[in-house]
């Protein structure tokens, strides 16, 4: 192993070197672009590794955007009264709910084309970040427009500010939906938002009492959905406005308990221990973390500052945090269409790819979204990792392949997912020699483009087998 | 087919191993737990038709006297349960009501982790009871696996490190898939560590698998047939596995509650039933015990959305040819509830305690942090 080590190294100091003394150099490049976008290819590490890390940081920021570039699809706007819904025939109804099976799949196709092909996959990553932190899920909201509209807005705010982000998300359709505001009435509250508010949004688990929750709840009573049109409705005869207190404080509307629980300590803790896990490590540091919570809440929420301050920390640099987190599917996948360049036309059988990694983007399984971390690899996710992986690498083969009779046959015998995700493999190319040009006289650079860390294993062989046998190496699945 | 001769062999050798005896021979006895996802509705579930209250909660989703399948004079199924009744008139079904925890969570995530750790609630452990339990006495070497994870990406009861644990939705794709595992070099910080352990157990379970056998049993189409098909799979093994952990998602019935949770019960006795009918098969029901389990029940009173809300205790099925039918536990008091939820009459961590000590003959103190007595729901 340590023959594998010092190469790294040795790649790392000769191109700081190259860089001038005061570029961040290649390894740190990589490190700051993977751990907050999709991996980098040579050409991104070699432009960053010229800079400092502040200016690294800097660039990153200064590289986001509100709006995604993919154009979104047709339907976008379209909205079905309920209403409607319930009048239809049971044929129609059939008809309706199919549609809509559809426009998911559409919806979660065009974010993956966004990721593969966005100049800014810190802003995805951001998103993504937030999806996982205010979840809503297809499952439940079904309605892809709506659920469209939640991810532009998450993208809108992903680097703005996060108490407008918290007001915004609140009154957002598709997680009134999926949180049941729609139906928290007067007399009749119903404390599922209120609960999800205090434990996954804002305070963490344990630090609100059971009243607090049901007198919360009152508070949001009345915010509701415009069947007409799918946008957010007060409606105040369904409002509760008697005075309810929430953590101590008397308060009478929604917009009044959110600014209550923006004004507890633990809030920003709560959302800076997170970016941590996101972004640093499995364990945050208890004295960095109150200083970046300390800083978020001094700008007032402003998510630039809490991203800044947690990536200039020593802990984000420190050597014992390399290579000490476990990539997402979405990373895993993403990253490694990006960095192996191969251009994908249909990203739709890639969903399906993520569902069976264990992450169905914009279908997270409940309320708390992914765990991640360890909980995304076990033998069944690990194992169907490998085989995408490994049959990227030989795309070619595969489509070769595919010609013969016996091959189809046993695709015929496929399921419709896994066949079209078959057959979208094999309209991919990859070319390791055309891959490897690049590193011409810099060979040391591909296991410091491909690995977060030297190696588990003793990855050898030249060419696209060297290559093969790095992407293989348990420490490819880490960032 | 000589591999499979030497498995066999080595597995008889190792049960005359006086050591290994004393630790693990129990695990010839095969645990399938089955988690009802989103907490499950244990009052329409197990219905306290007789006791008005239960009507005056329940006005409009409640099911009605003349619907459920009595089970007594005060209990009575809910008529979706139906393919449970052969069992329970062959006395194989115990039904435990009540079970729960003191100071109950009603979050999801934070209840289900109690439960899977084995947890007081104030408590926060890291483990699952299951991989605590194997890691105090180890499931045989000869073993494919400790436990198996059956279809969903969470191991649930089985995370931990002390276990060989693994997650498949089949058999046949595991064993296709599994030379891509290549255990090498050692560990530098956790997350590698649990990559290269997942990866040394693949291979393990790899060598030790078959594809599975075939069943005249029909099983049910959709997700849960094709794991319970899975589980009678594994259950056929020879060299078997000591714990197999299913899941049924889709209980949190906050809205229109009644139409899912009839889908959703109808699934659940579906997959039992040719559950039961597969292992029968195998030759493996006396030596299987089922049980389910779920975060938490829900709300005894209706809520405004047709759907009930997080709760407390709740109804479970324990089920096995060993399994002394009958009903276990207390029945619901719905006069007596503690801020609008029940009051739990069985710890859950009593079910455990009859799986690790009634089953598989362990001492259940160690894996549950605490003594808890456990149920005579087992003949010898």
């Amino acid at each position: 192993m340590l023959k594998l080590v010092l190469p790294l190294a040795a790649a790392a100091s000769l191109f700081a070197g190259a860089a001038g003394a005061q570029g961040m150099g290649a390894e740190d490049a990589r490190h700051l672009l993977n751990r907050t976008g999709f991996d980098a290819q040579l050409r991104e590490i070699d432009e960053f590794a010229r800079l400092t890390r502040s200016e690294g940081v800097e660039r990153l920021l200064a590289g986001t955007h509100t709006q995604a570039r993919t154009p979104p699809p047709a339907w976008a706007k379209a909205w079905t009264d309920p209403r409607t819904v319930r009048r239809m025939g049971e044929e129609e109804r059939r008809a309706f709910v199919r549609l809509q099976v559809e426009r998911g799949l559409e919806l979660k196709a065009w974010w993956l084309a966004e990721m593969l092909a966005t100049p800014s996959p810190f802003t995805e990553r951001m998103t993504l970040f937030w999806h996982n932190h205010f979840t809503s899920s297809l499952q439940k909201v079904r309605s892809p427009p709506l659920m469209l509209r939640q991810n532009a807005l998450l993208r809108r705010h992903a680097l703005g500010n996060f108490g407008e982000l918290l007001h915004a998300v609140s009154r957002d359709p598709a997680m009134l939906v999926y949180l049941d505001s729609a139906t928290n009435r007067r007399g009749q509250p119903n404390e599922n938002f209120a609960r999800e508010l205090m434990e996954l949004f804002t305070l963490g688990e344990g630090r609100y009492g059971e009243q607090d929750i049901k007198e919360a709840a009152r508070a949001f009573t009345g915010w509701s959905i415009d069947l007409d049109t799918g946008e957010f409705l007060f409606r105040p005869r369904q409002h509760d406005d008697g005075v309810k207190s929430v953590l101590g404080r008397s308060v009478r509307t929604g917009d009044e308990v959110l600014d209550v629980l923006l004004a507890q300590p633990a809030t920003a803790e709560y959302v800076a221990a997170r970016l941590w896990r996101e972004f640093v490590s499995p364990q945050p540091q208890p004295e960095e973390l109150r200083r970046i919570a300390a800083v978020f809440r001094d700008n007032q929420y402003d998510v630039r500052a809490a991203v800044r301050a947690l990536l200039l920390a020593p802990a984000f640099w420190a050597p014992e945090n390399r290579a000490a987190l476990i990539k997402s599917p979405v990373e895993l996948v993403v990253g490694t269409m990006r960095q192996l360049g191969v251009g994908v036309s249909d990203p739709l059988p890639f969903a399906f790819l993520l569902r069976a990694l264990g992450q169905d983007v914009l279908s997270p399984p409940n309320v708390k979204g992914w765990p991640g971390g360890e909980a995304w690899i076990n033998s069944s996710t690990l194992l169907a990792r490998k085989q995408f992986i490994e049959r990227l690498l030989r795309v070619d083969e595969t489509r070769m392949a595919m010609q013969q009779p016996a091959m189809r046959e046993k695709m015929e015998s496929l399921k419709p997912g896994a066949r079209r995700l078959m057959q979208a493999m094999a309209e991919l190319h990859f070319s390791g020699r055309d891959w490897l040009a690049p590193f011409e006289g810099r060979e040391a650079m591909v296991p410091l483009v491909l690995l977060a860390g030297a190696p588990a294993g003793d990855p050898s062989g030249s060419g696209t087998d060297y290559l093969r046998a790095l992407v293989a190496d348990p420490v490819y699945q880490l960032k | 087919m000589t591999s499979r001769r030497n498995f066999l062999a080595a597995s008889v050798a190792a049960l005359f191993s006086t050591s290994l005896f004393a630790q693990s021979s129990g695990y010839r006895r095969l645990l399938v737990l089955v988690e009802l996802k989103g907490g499950n509705d244990g009052l329409n579930t197990v219905v306290p038709y007789a006791d008005d209250a239960y009507h005056r909660l329940r006005p409009r989703i409640g099911i009605r006297r003349d619907d459920v399948l009595q089970l007594d004079e005060r209990a009575g199924l809910h008529p979706a349960l139906k393919p449970l009744v052969p069992l329970w008139e062959a006395r194989e079904l115990a039904i435990v009501q009540g079970v729960g925890y003191p100071s109950p969570n009603l979050s999801h995530f934070r209840s289900i982790e109690i439960w899977d750790t084995a947890s007081r609630s104030d408590q926060y452990l890291a483990e699952g009871w299951l991989a605590r339990a194997f890691a105090g006495a180890p499931v045989p070497a000869q073993f494919a696996a400790g436990g198996v994870a059956v279809g969903g990406s969470d191991m649930g009861p089985l995370a931990g490190a002390g276990t060989r644990a693994i997650a498949l939705t089949s058999p046949e794709v595991f064993l296709r898939q599994a030379r891509l595992a290549k255990p090498v070099g050692a560990g530098r910080n956790s997350a590698l560590d649990h990559i290269l352990k997942v990866e040394a157990g693949i291979v393990e379970a790899a060598a030790r698998l078959d594809a599975g056998a075939q069943f005249q049993t029909e099983f049910p189409r959709g997700p849960f047939g094709n794991a319970v098909r899975v589980a009678a799979q594994l259950a056929a093994n020879p060299s078997g596995v000591a714990a197999i952990r299913l899941s049924l998602g889709g209980f949190d019935t906050h809205q229109n509650q009644p139409a899912v949770h009839q889908r959703l019960l109808g699934e659940l006795a579906a997959g039992l039933a040719a559950l039961k009918s597969a292992l029968l098969e195998a030759r493996r029901w006396d030596s299987t015990l089922v049980m389910t389990y779920a975060e938490f029940g829900r709300r005894p009173q209706e809520n405004n959305s047709n759907g009930t809300d997080h709760g407390t205790a709740s109804a479970h099925f324990v089920a096995g040819g060993r399994v002394k039918g009958g009903l276990y536990g207390e029945a619901p008091r719905l006069g007596d509830l503690d801020g609008g939820n029940l009051r739990y009459a069985v710890d859950f961590r009593s079910l455990y305690a009859t799986a690790l000590e009634r089953w598989w003959g362990l001492s259940g103190a160690k894996a549950l942090n605490g003594r808890f007595d456990p149920l005579d729901i087992l003949r010898a």
